[in-house]
C-alpha cells in the first residue's frame, strides 16, 4: 500500500493522494491536481516528487515531465515566501500593469522569476488572472489585490514585509 | 456491428457502424491526407490534415475522429478543404528546414508529397526559422528537431505499441518538442519503430541516415534472419564493388505476419552480411597447419576425396553431419537427403532451441490446432507459459500487446521470472522454475500438484475462456508438451505454439536434421516413400544425435564431421583438441570458433542473399528472396550440390532437375520412373515448371511438397510472398519411445543473436551502450 511506502509528503497529503488515484477511470488522470498539491506542499516540483508521482500512477517519470512543461502554473524552483504575480494581461496592461510590474522589480530588486537574496519574495509576470474588471490585479500566493496603483502596492508589499499577511484590500 | 450506408463524393458506401470515416474512405480507395492518424494506435487529432466537408456539421470535420453514420454526406476534396489543408500545410512548413535533398525522408516523405499535392510553396509567414542541430539519441536514433512535425506518432508508438514509453512531448505550442526519456538520451528497446514511423525525416537511424536516396535502392521483401518469429521486411539494397550491399532493413510492406512491427535485429542487424572480413574464397588446411585460400576446383575436389576416403575405409556411419538454424528449407532438406543417400549416415542433427519432434507428436492427426502468428493478433484469449516474448520473441510480444489494446483480449501469464508483459496480463502466476508441468496438472484438476498465490482464480478464469491460444516456451520438452497439449484439449478452441529461437529451426526439425526422424518426422526405420520415390537407399539405423556426434569426433569413433552454417564449438563449448582428428568441413560466413578448426572452409551466402523458404516457430511459411549478392560466396544449396557431384553422385537424384520434355506422363509408373521423371510428371500435374538448374531450391521444394504432406500447402500464395501454415496434422511421426532431451535454448536477448548475431556490428554497439548504462546505475 502506498501509504506504508516511504514517502516523501506529510501523511495528510499521502492519504489525500491514495484516494486521489483511486478517483478517476484511469489513474494518470490524477496527475495535474497531484502536481498542484505536492507544489503547495513542497514549494515547487522536486525530482523526488516527480518519482514518487510517477511511482503512484504508474507511468514514467518523463511522462511526469511533459505534462509538468506543458503548465506555467508548475514551477521546477522554489519561489520566495511570497509569490507576487503580476498581471500584464489585456485589461490590466491598459490599466498600468506594466507600470505596476516595473514598480515591484525597482523595489524588490528582481526581476521576473526571481527570488529576493533573503528568500521572503519572487517576482513573476502572469497572464490574466481572471481580475479583469478590477485591473490592475495582483496575485500573492493564493491572494488576489485589485484596482491597484503604484502606492497600494507598496502598502501591499509592506504589509507582507512585516509579516502582517493579507490586510490591504 | 451492423453496417451504416453513406456517401463520399458521390459514392454510396457501406461500412460497419463505428469505422472512423478516414478508414471507411481508404477502404474504398478514397485517399485522406493524414499526419498525426495511423491505424492501431490512440487517436490524436493533432494535425488537421484530414479535415472533409461533412453536410450538416457547422466546420471541417477531420476525418480520423468521425465515425461513420448512417445518411451522412461527405465531400473529401472541395476547394475549401484543398485551402484549409494548404493552411496546415503553410504553418507546419513555417519552421520546416526544407533540406529535402539531403533529408533521409526525402522522395518518401508525406509532407513532402502532401506539398506536393496542395502546393504550399509560398507563405504569408516571414518569421526566421529556428535552427536546432541535431541530436543522437542513442547507437541507433537520432532526432532534427526542425523537420518534426508533432504528430506524436513516435510517442505513441513508443508507448502503446512497445510499452516502452521512451518518448514524450515537452513543453507547448510552438515551444513544443519531442524529449527522451533520458533528457538527452534514450533509454529503451531501440527497436526503431518511431524511426519508421515518422511520416517525416525528423527521426532517422544511424544505420541509414544519409547513405543513400530511397530511389537509388532496389527494395526486396523476405523474411527476418533473426528470431524464430520470421518477421516479413524489406531490404533495400544497392550496387556496391563486390555485388549488391543492403543499406536499410525496414517494414514499408505491412502486410506480413508481424504487421507493423520489426525489431531491432530485423531491422538494422543486417550489417554482419557487408562485414569486410566475411570469408569469400575457399580455404584447405595446408601442410603447414595453416587454412590458405584455394580454388573452387581444388577445395571441393579435396573435401570430397576425403570423406569419399572416410566412407568407403570406415562406413557412412563415421561421417556426422550438423546442420543450421538458419538455412532454408530446401537446404535443409538437400543436406539430410545427402547425409543419408549420399555419405550413407543418420549421423545428422542440429542445434535444437525447442522440441518441435514431441510438439509433432502431440499434434498429430489434429487439424488446425496449431497457432500461427497472426493468430496472436486476434485471439480473444492467450495464455503465455514460459518464456519471455519481449526479449525471445520481440513480433509475438508486439502482437500480444496490440491484441490486448486494441482487442481487449485476456492475458495469462505464467513464469518463473517477472517477465515485462506481465504488465499487460490479465491474471499472471509466479512459478517456481521447475514448476511449469506440476503447473499444467494443476490447470488440469489436479489440486494438489500446486500451491501459489492466485492460482486458484487464475485457474478459474482460464477454463472459462471460449477459444485460446497458447504459446510455450522451452521449458517445456517432450512429455510435458504431450501433457500440456491434452490439457489444452480438453478446452474449447485452442491452438498452440511452441517457442523455439532461430529463424528456420522450426524448419530443421521439420525437415529432418534429426538422427532418428526424416522430413515430416517419418521415423528413419519405419516404410517410408522417400527411397521409392528419390531411387536412392536410406539407411534405416538411427544416427548419433548432436551430442554423441561430437563425443565420438572426440574418441575417434568418428573421422569426418561435415558442418553447415553452425558453430558447434562454441555453443557446446567443445575443446578444440577433441577434433584434432576429424576431417572437419565447414560452411559458413566467417571463421568462427568451428571454422578455424576446419580442413576445409567454404564461403557460404546468408538468407539474404538466396532464395527458399523457411517456416517461424509457429509453422507460417513463408518465401525468402535474394536481396544481396557477394562476390566468392556461395549458396549451401549450391555447395551442397557440388560437393555431392564430387563425391560422384548423380546430381539428378538428390535435386530432381532436368527439362522432362521426354518425362513419362504416368504410363509406366513404379521402380522404372527415375526421380526426374517423376518430378516431371509431378510438375506437370500441379501446373509448374520444370526445374532447368541443379542449384534451383525450387526444384528441392517441389520434391517437399510432394513428399512432406504437412509442407504441401497453395503454393501460388506463397510465392506472392504469403505466409502459408504448415498442415502440423499431417505429420507421420510415431509417438512410441521416448526421444533423449536436446533442447539447448539459445537465451538470446533483443541484442543478441547467436553467433551470427556477434557478427552484426551495430548489435554490438547497442549491447556495449546498455552495458555502460547498467554499470552507471548500479554506481549510483
Ligand atoms: S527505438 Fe523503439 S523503444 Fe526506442 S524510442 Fe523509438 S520506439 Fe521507443
Ligand atoms: S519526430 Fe516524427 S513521428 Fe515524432 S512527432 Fe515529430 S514528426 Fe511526428
Ligand atoms: S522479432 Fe524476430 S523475426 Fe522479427 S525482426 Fe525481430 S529478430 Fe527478426
Ligand atoms: S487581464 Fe489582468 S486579470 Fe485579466
Ligand atoms: S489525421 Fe486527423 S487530425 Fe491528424
Amino acid at each position: 500500500m502506498a501509504t506504508e511506502k516511504r514517502t516523501i509528503f506529510s501523511p495528510e497529503l499521502a492519504a489525500r493522494f491514495d484516494r486521489l488515484v483511486t478517483l478517476y477511470p484511469v489513474k494518470r488522470s490524477a496527475l495535474v491536481p497531484m502536481l498542484l498539491y505536492s507544489q503547495d506542499e513542497v514549494g515547487y516540483i522536486s525530482p523526488e516528487v516527480i518519482v514518487e508521482l510517477a511511482d503512484r500512477l504508474d507511468i514514467r517519470t518523463n511522462d511526469v515531465e511533459s505534462v509538468l512543461s506543458y503548465y506555467s502554473m508548475l514551477r521546477t524552483k522554489p519561489v520566495g515566501k511570497y509569490n507576487v504575480q503580476v498581471c500584464t494581461n489585456i485589461s490590466c496592461m491598459l490599466r498600468n500593469g506594466y507600470g505596476i510590474l516595473e514598480h515591484c522589480k525597482k523595489r524588490l530588486g528582481i526581476g521576473h522569476k526571481e527570488v529576493t537574496p533573503d528568500g521572503l519574495f519572487s517576482l513573476e509576470e502572469v497572464e490574466c488572472i481572471g481580475a479583469c474588471c478590477w485591473a490592475p490585479a495582483v496575485q500573492v500566493n493564493y491572494d488576489f489585490y485589485d484596482d491597484l496603483t503604484v502606492e497600494k502596492m507598496d502598502q501591499v508589499l509592506d504589509d507582507y514585509q512585516a509579516g502582517r499577511g493579507k490586510v490591504t484590500v | 456491428m451492423a453496417d451504416v450506408t453513406f456517401t463520399v463524393d458521390g459514392k454510396k458506401l457501406t461500412a460497419p457502424a463505428g469505422t472512423l470515416l478516414i478508414d471507411a474512405c481508404r477502404t474504398a480507395g478514397i485517399e485522406i491526407p493524414a499526419f498525426c492518424y495511423y491505424p492501431g494506435l490512440s487517436l490524436q487529432a493533432a494535425c488537421r490534415m484530414c479535415v472533409v466537408r461533412i453536410e450538416k456539421m457547422p466546420k471541417l470535420q477531420t476525418a480520423c475522429t468521425t465515425p461513420v453514420a448512417e445518411g451522412m454526406v461527405v465531400q473529401t476534396e472541395t476547394e475549401e478543404v484543398k485551402q484549409s489543408r494548404k493552411a496546415v500545410l503553410e504553418l507546419l512548413l513555417g519552421n520546416h528546414p526544407l533540406d529535402c535533398p539531403v533529408c533521409d525522408a526525402g522522395g518518401e516523405c508525406e509532407l513532402q508529397d502532401m506539398t506536393f499535392k496542395y502546393g504550399a510553396g509560398e507563405s504569408k509567414y516571414i518569421e526566421t526559422k529556428q535552427h536546432r542541430e541535431e541530436q543522437k539519441w542513442s547507437p541507433v536514433v537520432y532526432f532534427d528537431r526542425p523537420r518534426c512535425i508533432l504528430c506524436y506518432r513516435c510517442v505513441r508508438v513508443c508507448g502503446e505499441g512497445m510499452d516502452v514509453w521512451a518518448l514524450g512531448v515537452q513543453n507547448r505550442g510552438v515551444t513544443s518538442v519531442i524529449a527522451p526519456n533520458g533528457g538527452d538520451h534514450l533509454g529503451c528497446e531501440e527497436c526503431g519503430m518511431c524511426i519508421d514511423i515518422c511520416p517525416v525525416g525528423a527521426l532517422t537511424s544511424d544505420t541509414y541516415r544519409y547513405k543513400t536516396r530511397p530511389w537509388e535502392m532496389n527494395h526486396v521483401g523476405t523474411v527476418c534472419t533473426h528470431c524464430g518469429d520470421g518477421c516479413k521486411t524489406t531490404l533495400g539494397v544497392k550496387r556496391s564493388n563486390d555485388g549488391m550491399e543492403i543499406v536499410r532493413g525496414d517494414n514499408r510492406d505491412k502486410s506480413g505476419i508481424n504487421n507493423d512491427f520489426l525489431c531491432i535485429k530485423g531491422r538494422y542487424a543486417f550489417d554482419f552480411a557487408n562485414r569486410t572480413d566475411r570469408l569469400t574464397t575457399p580455404l584447405v588446411r595446408q601442410a603447414d597447419g595453416k587454412l590458405a585460400p584455394v580454388s573452387w576446383e581444388e577445395a571441393l575436389t579435396f573435401a570430397a576425396n576425403k570423406l569419399n576416403e572416410v566412407r568407403s575405409n570406415r562406413g557412412g556411419n563415421a561421417i556426422g553431419v550438423i546442420g543450421s538454424n538458419r538455412t532454408t528449407n530446401e537446404e535443409n532438406y538437400l543436406l539430410q537427403k545427402f547425409a543419408r543417400g549420399v555419405l550413407g549416415t543418420n549421423n545428422i542433427d542440429h542445434h535444437r532451441t525447442a522440441d518441435y519432434a514431441a510438439f509433432a507428436a502431440a499434434l498429430k492427426g489434429k487439424a488446425n490446432r496449431e497457432a500461427s502468428l497472426r493468430d496472436f493478433i486476434s485471439a480473444p484469449a492467450m495464455l503465455l507459459l514460459g518464456n519471455d516474448p519481449t526479449e525471445q520473441h520481440p513480433a509475438l510480444a508486439w502482437q500480444i500487446r496490440s491484441n490486448v489494446r486494441q482487442n481487449r483480449a485476456r492475458l495469462y501469464v505464467a513464469n518463473h521470472r517477472e517477465i515485462k508483459l506481465r504488465r499487460q496480463a490479465k491474471a499472471a502466476v509466479e512459478l517456481p522454475q521447475d514448476g511449469y508441468a506440476s503447473f499444467i496438472s494443476y490447470l488440469a484438476g489436479n489440486d494438489g500438484a500446486f500451491t501459489g498465490n492466485d492460482a486458484n482464480d487464475f485457474r478459474e478464469a482460464l477454463r472459462k475462456e471460449e477459444s485460446l491460444v497458447i504459446a510455450f516456451g522451452s521449458e517445456f520438452r517432450g512429455r510435458d508438451i504431450q501433457a500440456l497439449v491434452e490439457f489444452g484439449l480438453s478446452m474449447p478452441n485452442v491452438k498452440f505454439a511452441c517457442l523455439g529461437d532461430y529463424s528456420n529451426s522450426r524448419g530443421a526439425a521439420d525437415m529432418g536434421l534429426l538422427p532418428d526422424l526424416l522430413p515430416g518426422y517419418v521415423p528413419v526405420a519405419s516404410e517410408h516413400k522417400f527411397a521409392e520415390e528419390t531411387g536412392i537407399e536410406w539407411p534405416k539405423q538411427p544416427g548419433l544425435d548432436l551430442v554423441q556426434m561430437l563425443d565420438a569426433a572426440g574418441s575417434g569413433e568418428i573421422g569426418a564431421l561435415y558442418v553447415v552454417g553452425a558453430n558447434p564449438v562454441a555453443r557446446y563449448g567443445v575443446d578444440p583438441s577433441a577434433l584434432k582428428n576429424t576431417f572437419l568441413v565447414v560452411q559458413d560466413m566467417f571463421l568462427t570458433e568451428t571454422a578455424v578448426l576446419a580442413d576445409v572452409v567454404f564461403p557460404a551466402a546468408n538468407a539474404y542473399e538466396k532464395a527458399g523458404t523457411i517456416t517461424n516457430t509457429y509453422g507460417d511459411l513463408q518465401l525468402v528472396k535474394k536481396a544481396a549478392d557477394k562476390a566468392g560466396v556461395r549458396s549451401d544449396f549450391e555447395l551442397i550440390v557440388r560437393l555431392a557431384d564430387k563425391m560422384g553422385a548423380d546430381p539428378k537424384k538428390l535435386v530432381p532437375f532436368g527439362k522432362g520434355v521426354r518425362a513419362d506422363f504416368g504410363q509406366s509408373r513404379g521402380a522404372q520412373s527415375g526421380e526426374a521423371d517423376r518430378h516431371a510428371v509431378w510438375l506437370s500435374a500441379n501446373h509448374l515448371e520444370p526445374k532447368l538448374s541443379p542449384f534451383d531450391p525450387f526444384a528441392i521444394f517441389d520434391e517437399i511438397q510432394r513428399l512432406v504432406p504437412s509442407y504441401n500447402v497453395p503454393r501460388l500464395n506463397l510465392l506472392a510472398g504469403n505466409d502459408e501454415h504448415v498442415k502440423s496434422e499431417l505429420v507421420q511421426i510415431d509417438t512410441t519411445g521416448s526421444r533423449r532431451d536436446l533442447v539447448l535454448p539459445a537465451n538470446d536477448g533483443l541484442y543478441t543473436s547467436g553467433t551470427l548475431g556477434r557478427y552484426s556490428d551495430k548489435l554490438a554497439e547497442v549491447l556495449a551502450s546498455k552495458t555502460t548504462e547498467i554499470a552507471e546505475t548500479a554506481a549510483d
